[in-house]
């Protein structure tokens, strides 16, 4: 019960950020990419920088996790760079057409934008492929 | 108290927070990956019968789920009680630019209705784009392993090589399409 409620309220806070701060507004992501304004640059530049803080920290101090105690694992990423370069590429064309990353497709379907609903879909169908594909594919 | 939080947020504040999501969620033994939920929805609605990529107890990422169905709600709460109506502050430039491509709410509404709207989003070009970018979002996520939450923001700040080839990428694409692509669709 604890733990939906802490998940749940992450979730709430996340979600007034990026409607907020205009991170889930089509408009935002068109400028960033045309490179007309330093707040897409801003958010994603302070939250990496603090984000970084956090992480060292973390480390540094070996915290145990607030539920339960345990260590805490941040996993490293695969040492490859092809599913990096080629999946990044890929999410890019999606990211500048449809204007959101998959948290900010949720925050739009709350905020009450219905069609947001066929982006969803979509996304579903592109990770069902990915998972389909995945032997094939060079990672 | 609500006036101030209606207005719009700046970057140095909504960074910073959205910095304490990824501590919280860090801290309390999971990671800060939005596009997780994607694999875990297609697994939770039966996947991992044709696929093993969508094999696995996916009730374990239930703590996931719950932080985009929060994330739902705060969208929901934010549009419905934390809105002024004052107008985005998009670069002037940005909006000369979207309203001779005939989407003429850019800088006044959140979402341009000539792509989201109601009357709109069922027009076969408008659809075919919503479509084709959603794809690209599920796979390229996948195939990346994560999206910015995953990587501009988790995998950077765990100084990760294979997130900055990541974050490269989503500005080969993104640049490319919204430089070359997206004046002809507009």
């Amino acid at each position: 019960m604890i733990r939906t409620i802490v998940f749940f309220g992450i979730g709430i806070f996340f979600g007034i950020t990026l409607f907020k701060s205009e991170a889930a507004s089509w408009f935002r992501i068109y400028e960033m990419f045309q490179f007309q304004s330093f707040h897409m640059y801003g958010i994603i530049g302070s939250a990496l920088l603090f984000g970084m803080l956090f992480t060292f920290l973390l480390k540094r101090l070996n915290a145990k996790s607030l539920l339960d105690g345990k260590p805490l694992v941040i996993p490293d990423k695969d040492k490859s760079w092809k599913r990096y370069l080629y999946g990044g590429t890929l999410f890019g064309i999606g990211w500048a057409l449809t204007g959101a990353c998959p948290g900010p497709l949720f925050v739009l379907l709350g905020a009450g934008f219905i069609p947001v609903l066929v982006v969803i879909a979509a996304a579903l169908i592109g990770t069902y492929a990915y998972g389909a594909l995945r032997s094939k594919l060079p990672h | 108290m609500i006036d101030f939080l209606s207005q719009e947020w700046p970057w140095y504040i909504s960074g910073p927070l959205i910095a304490i999501v990824l501590l919280l969620l860090l801290w309390t033994g999971k990671t800060f990956g939005m596009s997780s939920n994607l694999r875990t929805l297609c697994s939770a609605l039966g996947a991992g019968r044709q696929h093993s990529f969508f094999d696995f107890d996916w009730k374990n990422q239930r703590w996931n789920l719950l932080v985009i169905l929060g994330a739902t709600v705060g969208g929901f709460l934010a549009a419905q009680y934390l809105t002024d109506g004052a107008p985005m502050s998009l670069n002037p430039k940005t909006i000369a630019q979207l309203q001779a491509f005939g989407i003429e709410d850019a800088g006044t509404a959140f979402l341009p209705d000539a792509l989201f709207g109601m009357e709109h989003w069922t027009d076969p070009k408008i659809l075919g784009m919503l479509v084709f970018g959603g794809f690209f979002v599920g796979f390229g996520t996948r195939y990346a392993g994560g999206c910015t939450s995953g990587h501009a923001i988790t995998g950077l700040s765990n100084l990760q090589r294979g997130s900055l080839i990541a974050v490269i990428g989503f500005f080969i694409g993104g640049l490319f399409v919204n430089h070359f692509i997206l004046p002809f669709l507009l």
